[in-house]
């Protein structure tokens, strides 16, 4: 008959009306603020910079290599060089950046710069909260707000965290083993030649790209 | 004591009045009575603007607004406070004009718009001894500005010059035409059985009780298809869904007012509103019973409480419909108008004659009851028969 499913169709949306008074578990979404869903396992969104240790400027990986720089597809990304050099997480003699930074109104969250450093230094955060009203400090970020420590990126991307600790280890436990292998090399010679030999460069590394 | 409860407004009116001079008195009271309206309505209007978000939120199972209470404070009011940001927010939104609008027309259409509306407030008994004027052609008083709107559609359809709002304008104009016939045929039956187009007399008429309920016209067999039709043409009139083909936003963006913004929009909407509530009030008036109370032990609840919560019930299921049905397609809008509407409408009237002239007679239950079933199913059967369900054929777009 006429207008029978009409009538079912509201007696449908009076049980959602009323139940979703009754069961909590009927409403989909969540009061954002207070409660808050779980972020998802290989959530990102705007890239960080890691750092070993507890001191930013001794324990930054960033070598100022500048390859991220220039493969960012959008150019949201400033880096100036120093002139002067200091140790980096391998032992050797890097250039570090004076000036790091990331436009976070320019960035896509496209993962290149992340995919692309050799060096284990720059990761995607997953912190979303970002607004600002300063639309262009606030939203320009410098290399002391995108330093973060290593242990904050096994917290937020464990499983991420933990290949890259291991290849550091292992390209750390390679170097080392070529600065023994120099050094009993070096050893070697000195004991069988009696004059000293030239001493070679201070790692057998080659130094990273330059622009 | 609950005699001096259901006249406080009357007597508050009186009492205030009483201290001006003779001359001015009528007028005073008017203006009073007139402001009094345009208190009360508006804030229902804001009220229903928040209830039905969060109606149409619970009916999708989700939480709607529930944030805005009182400020700097941690009180919420289950969000009862929505409407006073939304509003501030249109009234200071940028009124833009689009160049090629026709001015002039472009600006009246919103005021035009709410004029009618709020007279037509000025011939409905809103309770006991409170209807602003006492006119003897009320019902034919309230179609005659109701009809009044449709000229402010098509002045905001015309005058923006943009293609949606034209066809907005254009479906508006031909629902509400269309929809106004079976909405006056619906009431007509009313003005038959009591013998008067004054709204009070035809509320007074409803104010008997038989074993304690009212002889409210809905419970008659004529009354309560013409009250069924009423509100599907009151659903129709006040552009509600399913009949929201007038401003079908996946369609038309939003109709005749796409190119208002602003304080002109808000007065569309609140025009919209008013217009919805006041149509409600007259379907309450004649159908409903007006301020009475449906038991005879409930007389003791103020007329004005019967009044608001009746129209809230209404507003209600307004919005459960709302969230329910989807938008009928223009052509089955007119169907529904001219094969099945009007005919009932037309049938409805003959029964209300039966009815009229089986005066005292137990018999006319039974045989009113039968004829509007027959005609339901049969008018039903009919509109039914030529709908062609299934894969949709296109004729031209292959």
């Amino acid at each position: 008959m006429l207008g029978e499913q009409i009538i079912k169709g509201m007696a449908v949306t009076a049980k959602n009306f009323f139940a979703s008074y009754v069961s909590k578990d009927r409403l989909t979404t969540v009061q954002y603020p207070e409660e808050r869903l779980p972020q998802k396992h290989h959530t990102r969104q705007f890239p960080f910079l890691v750092y070993d240790g507890d001191d930013v400027q001794k324990g930054l990986r960033c070598v100022a290599c500048q390859i991220c720089e220039k493969e960012c597809p959008p150019k949201c990304i400033y880096i100036i060089k120093s002139k002067d050099k200091k140790v980096d997480y391998k032992g050797q003699m890097q250039v570090y950046p004076v000036t790091f930074d990331i436009d976070i109104s320019v960035c896509m969250s496209c993962q290149i710069c992340v995919e692309v450093c050799p060096f284990e230094s720059i990761k995607m955060n997953t912190e979303f909260e970002l607004s600002t009203d300063d639309r262009f400090g606030g939203l320009l970020l410098t290399k002391e707000q995108l330093a973060k420590p290593n242990s904050y990126y096994q917290k937020v991307h464990p499983e991420a965290a933990a290949e890259s600790d291991a290849v550091i280890a292992a390209e750390k436990a390679k170097a080392e083993a070529k600065a023994k292998a120099a050094a009993e090399a070096k050893a070697k010679a000195a004991a069988t030649v009696a004059e000293p030999a030239p001493s070679p460069a201070p790692a057998a590394t080659p130094p990273p790209a330059k622009p | 004591m609950f005699n001096a409860l259901d006249q406080v407004f009357v007597n508050a009116l009186h009492w205030l009045v009483g201290f001006l001079p003779e001359a001015l008195r009528p007028l005073v009271s008017s203006l009073l009575a007139v402001a009094f309206v345009l208190m009360v309505f508006p804030g229902i209007f804001a009220i229903v603007t928040v209830i039905e978000r969060k109606g149409l939120g619970r009916i999708q199972n989700r939480y709607g607004p529930n944030r805005v209470g009182i400020p700097f404070t941690k009180i919420r009011l289950c969000g009862f406070g929505q409407f006073i940001p939304d509003g501030i927010k249109s009234l200071t939104k940028e009124d833009i004009v689009p160049r090629a609008a026709d001015k002039v027309v472009h600006f009246l259409a919103p005021v035009v718009m709410l004029i009618p509306v709020l007279l037509a407030y000025s011939v409905l008994p809103f309770g006991r001894n409170m209807t602003i004027t006492d006119y003897d052609a009320g019902l034919l008083f309230f179609f005659a500005v109701g009809g009044a709107v449709e000229i402010s559609v098509f002045m905001a359809g015309w005058s923006s010059h943009n293609k949606y709002s034209l066809l907005g304008a254009m479906r508006a104009i031909a629902q509400m035409v269309s929809y106004e016939i079976p909405l006056i045929l619906s009431a007509v039956t009313v003005v038959m059985i009591v013998g008067s187009l004054n709204l009070n007399n035809i509320v007074a008429a409803q104010n008997h009780y038989t074993f304690g309920i009212a002889h409210w016209h809905v419970f008659t067999p004529w009354g309560l298809l013409g009250f069924v039709l009423f509100f599907i043409a009151a659903l129709a009139e006040s552009n509600r869904t399913p009949f929201d083909l007038p401003e079908a936003e996946s369609e038309i963006i939003a109709g005749y007012f796409t190119e208002y913004s602003g304080f002109k929009f808000a007065l569309f909407f609140l025009g919209e509103y008013l217009g919805m509530f006041a149509i409600s009030g007259l379907g309450i008036t004649l159908f409903l019973g007006g301020w009475t109370a449906p038991f005879s032990f409930l007389i003791w609840v103020p007329s004005y409480v019967w009044f608001i919560s009746k129209l809230l019930g209404i507003i209600f299921v307004f919005i459960w419909i709302r969230g329910t049905l989807p938008r009928l397609r223009m052509d089955q809008l007119m169907n529904f108008a001219w094969k099945f509407m009007l005919p009932l409408a037309l049938i409805n009237i003959l029964i209300a004659g039966i009815w009229h002239f089986m005066d005292h007679d137990w018999l006319r239950w039974p045989v009113c009851s039968t004829l509007i079933v027959l005609a339901y199913v049969t008018l039903g059967r009919g509109l039914m028969q030529n709908q062609k369900l299934g894969k949709r054929i296109y004729r031209f777009a292959e």
